[in-house]
């Protein structure tokens, strides 16, 4: 058994019930589970087990609220892997969030100051929100200094630099033409540095948790894609990995909601979805722990590509994707004229499917574009000098 | 001696909220509430697709998630006069009730009970004393001792460690501190337990959204989830109980814990019920509708004036001329251009910076008016409007909670003016909640009954006419009234206003100079330590304040935006 495995290599996990407030037990699953889906092997989950364990000091968080929603920040309180509290009270020291301060005014601006200058080259920062850059940036302030100023600031001696969400990583949705307030993401405005992206409206918390956890146990950066995305979380497009996938290789799409289509599951590329051209693990991982084909998709709605820079915000809700893998079978024949020829099973249109993609030889242009996408960038090289 | 306080940023809210007061005498003179960001996303709607229009707006706020997503696809509902099925209607129902209760359960556990618990203190308590105070109470479940034990060690260590992480700002021995240790533990606990708890709401609403914070399945015309049980991918029985689960374990905590929570700490602080009034005129629009074509609604909605009951002048449905035609809109002390007040339909909005002005321009928020009135919304006002109305679970939770006030603080009155104060904004979102817990359940029921009786359809497909249509869309959101104004020409968005709960709430003073909510209800609140202006934040917080929904603008003419005046 693997929790056997665990004490035979000798580390003492008795009092980690106490000072997280989980059983040794869940303790070790929730590790071994956040190294599993970084592709890491189960000596890393017991490092990773064992830093957060033994840490003598919980590392500080500075956490910056731009021109945001809250929804990272609220998706954290959906979080489950780990918990918001687990979070706050056991892992990490979160010395400034303005959502969640108990105090407020000069006071927490204090408590950040003190922080920022005792933790020089330790702290991780987050942010969550634009900045606006336009007019001096007058925008978006915070104790009377704008988001830009309090950035470029933050940023100067954190040990790493996390973008989480679509406005820190891009701009979001504030940055959609004509863009009013000249909104950026992190990265735009911090051009020597490293910012790692998590993007999403708003994000899944585990692609944002698993990378600070990462972070945290190795003290370097997971590999990241040309985008500084995590690969472990970003990797993929959706529609690589979504099981409504066969519908589309076999020509069976939904063309309005409520269709016949639609009320069968089939494939939601001509509702406009962006499945095809948005990279995220939305289909593997779901979202709030419910099962059961809980995201966009699932439910039935067009992925709109929220994660996406120039896909989501930018692209009509109902526009055809920019298929990146190979190029649809738009030529089937539409469901109703398939069923009168009830000769012709769904295997057969699935074969037809295949015989079409490859005719226009799809399958040798999705297969270079994977392998572009995998050899984005030497993973040694693209974390290795990041975080110092 | 006159001293001026600026509380900036004000925390434990969503956004960026500035708050400065003058103090005289220990008490709050002079308010000024200013909002700090702006984002100008309904300028960025103009020309888009009136379909796709909630998805933008629904990113007002992580927050108040799915308020704007639904609000956004009524207005265009209503500016089309088309119907939704009564599967769509009871499922949006589902989602936005659920949401409600996490958003009132987190609000009063996570986002403001540390205004009113000290939790150092709480290291005092005799778990003992705690689980027996706590088991008088209610028969929650996990008022146990052992329970309260746990809880006390964990905050021990947590303290030890030296890292108080976001509790190290906290007014931790402040003299307006007043619950006894075994109270504040007792709080403490389920301050945790919420946590967990807010999350069976959570799932809910992201089992027939997709996920949430920002549910996907809107859809101008109904909702994208389809229903039945001949293929899989599809709403089925099985989740539908998977959320009768979670509905089940929801109302234990919210009618054990929450309801009984709040009366009983705020019996620790009656005069609490003495300030923070504020406006005392209340709006509320009805909301749930139970027919295609939104006519009938389980809860009810209309205007108070002067917190006098009998005033009461309901909103019955989408088409309410009552509703529509008086709201307006004032920028004088905002950071935009123009004096008088204006229609949402014909909004302007010229940004036009200036620093902060006492007597001129100082918040991006604008200031909203009913029928030239200044108004609050929120659960205070949602319950003063019900309870004028009749409307009876109200009017049991009410008595419930003044049930509980009066045996633990030991008087045997409370008069009904008690609600109009900072106390009784955290009271009636509690009673609110009450009711929130029971139209779910009803609402849950419904769905059941109308997928059983053969009804399947989910959607109707909209059509856009040639020409100029405008339409407002309305709900009672967690924190309050909140309307959605969309005029379209051809197909496409000529013009988009939000009017949202905290404009209403946090708005500067408008064209008459009249303060708004916020500013009105600080006014003479008592302030024991300005260098720590608790009593500031207790006010502030009791309104629920949401600034990124509040901070938003329209322009029709794509004039150049800005214009800086000064620095």
């Amino acid at each position: 058994m693997a929790e056997h495995d665990f004490e035979t290599d000798g580390f003492d996990f008795s009092n980690v019930a106490n000072k997280l407030g989980v059983t040794r037990r869940t303790y070790l699953k929730f590790c071994a589970g956040v190294a599993a889906s970084l592709g890491l092997s189960t000596k890393a989950s017991l490092a990773m087990a064992q830093t957060i364990a033994e840490a003598s000091k919980r590392p500080p968080v500075i956490w910056l609220h731009g021109q945001e929603c809250t929804g990272p920040t609220e998706s954290l309180l959906r979080s489950e892997q780990p918990s918001l509290a687990h979070l706050i009270l056991d892992m990490i020291s979160l010395d400034y969030h303005q959502t969640l301060d108990a105090g407020a005014g000069h006071k927490v601006e204090e408590i950040k100051k003190k922080s920022m200058e005792e933790n020089k080259g330790k702290y991780l920062l987050v942010v969550e929100g634009a900045i606006p850059v336009k007019d001096g940036g007058i925008y978006c302030k915070i104790a009377g200094e704008t988001m830009l100023d309090l950035t470029v600031e933050a940023a100067e001696n954190a040990a790493a630099i996390v973008a989480f969400g679509s406005c820190a990583s891009w701009g979001g949705v504030q940055s959609a033409s004509p863009n009013p307030t000249g909104a950026k993401g992190a990265q735009a405005i911090l051009p020597g540095k490293t910012v790692v992206n998590i993007p999403g409206c708003p994000p899944n918390p585990a692609n944002f948790l698993g990378t600070v956890l990462y972070f945290v146990t190795f003290g370097k950066l997971p590999p990241l894609d040309e985008q500084n995305r995590p690969k472990w979380a970003y990797g993929r497009l959706i529609h690589e990995n979504c099981y409504r996938r066969p519908h589309f290789d076999a020509g069976r799409f939904a063309t309005e909601f409520g269709d016949e289509g639609h009320k069968k599951g089939y494939c939601l590329y001509k509702l406009g979805c962006k499945g095809p051209e948005t990279y995220n693990n939305c289909p593997s991982l779901e979202f709030n722990n419910v099962g059961g084909g809980v995201w966009p998709v699932g439910v039935g709605h067009p992925c709109f590509g929220c994660s996406e820079q120039g896909v989501g915000f930018n692209k009509p809700m109902f526009s055809l994707a920019d298929v990146k893998t190979h190029t649809p079978p738009n030529n089937f024949p539409a469901i109703d004229d398939r069923q009168q020829e009830s000769g012709i099973s769904p295997t057969a249109a699935a074969i037809g499917g295949a015989a079409v993609g490859a005719a226009i030889g799809a399958t040798l242009v999705a297969s270079k574009k994977l392998g572009n996408k995998d050899a984005g960038g030497d993973e040694s090289s693209s974390s290795d000098d990041q975080g110092k | 001696m006159t001293t001026r306080i600026t509380v900036d940023p004000i925390t434990r809210i969503e956004g960026h909220l500035r708050i400065d007061v003058e103090v005289d005498d220990g008490k709050v003179t002079k308010a000024w509430s200013s909002g700090q960001m702006w984002r100008g996303i309904e300028k960025i709607l103009v020309g888009r697709d009136p379909r796709e229009a909630w998805m933008y707006t629904q990113r007002f706020c992580g927050v108040c998630t799915t308020v704007h997503a639904i609000t956004s696809v009524r207005a265009v509902e209503n500016a089309l006069q088309m119907e939704v099925p009564v599967n769509a209607q009871l499922i949006r129902n589902i989602i936005q009730t659920a949401h409600a209760i996490q958003d009132h359960i987190v609000h009063f556990y996570h986002l403001s009970a540390v205004d009113w618990v000290d939790v150092v203190s709480a290291l005092k308590a005799d778990p003992k004393a705690t689980a027996k105070l706590a088991e008088s109470l209610s028969d929650w479940s996990l008022n146990g001792e052992h329970e309260m034990k746990a809880v006390q060690d964990r905050l021990k260590s947590f303290v030890e460690s030296g890292q108080l992480g976001p509790f190290a700002s906290g007014f931790w021995g402040h003299p307006a501190m007043k619950l006894p240790p075994e109270v504040n533990l007792l709080a403490v606990a389920h301050y945790l337990q919420a946590l967990d708890v807010q999350n069976h709401a959570n799932k809910i609403v992201a089992i027939l959204g997709g996920k949430t914070p920002h549910i996907q399945n809107v859809a101008v015309g109904g909702i994208t989830n389809s229903i039945g049980h001949d293929a899989p991918s599809v709403l089925n029985i099985e989740r539908i109980m998977l959320i009768k689960g979670f509905i089940d374990k929801l109302e234990h905590f919210v009618k054990s814990a929450y309801m009984t929570d709040v009366p009983a700490i705020g019996a620790f602080y009656l005069d609490w019920t003495g300030y923070g009034g504020g406006v005392t005129n209340y709006l509320s629009v009805p909301d749930c509708p139970q027919d295609t074509k939104g006519t009938k609604f389980d809860l009810l909605g209309g205007f108070i004036e002067n917190g006098d009951l009998s005033s009461y002048k309901p909103i019955t449905n989408f088409n309410d001329s009552y509703f529509r035609d008086g709201v307006a809109e004032s920028s004088k002390h905002a950071w935009y251009e123009g004096d008088e007040p204006l229609h949402p339909f014909k909004g302007e909005t010229e940004p036009q910076y200036t620093d902060f002005q006492d007597d001129g321009q100082y918040s991006w928020v604008k200031a909203p008016t009913f029928y030239g009135k200044r108004a609050e919304v929120g659960p205070l006002a949602n319950v003063m409007v019900n309870v004028a109305a009749g409307e009876e679970r109200y009017t049991k939770y009410l008595g419930d909670a003044i049930g509980v006030i009066k045996s633990v603080a030991g008087i045997s009155e409370v008069p009904l003016s008690a609600l109009n104060s900072t106390i009784g904004r955290h009271a009636a979102r509690a009673i609110r909640c009450g009711v929130m817990m029971d139209t779910l359940k009803q609402q849950w029921q419904k769905l059941v009954d109308n997928i059983a009786s053969g009804d399947t359809d989910t959607f109707n497909a909209p059509e856009f006419p040639k020409g100029e249509i405008e339409g407002v869309g309305f709900h009672e959101a967690p924190r309050g009234t909140l309307s959605h104004w969309v005029v379209i020409e051809d197909a496409k968005i000529k013009n988009y206003q939000a009017v949202v709960p905290s404009t209403w709430n946090a708005g500067p003073r408008d064209a008459d100079g009249e303060p708004g909510p916020y500013e009105a209800s600080l006014l003479d609140n008592p302030i024991a330590d300005p260098e720590n202006p608790l009593e500031v934040l207790r006010t502030v917080h009791s309104f629920d304040p949401c600034i990124a929904c509040a901070i938003h603008m329209v322009d029709t003419e794509n004039k150049p935006i800005v214009k800086v005046k000064a620095l």
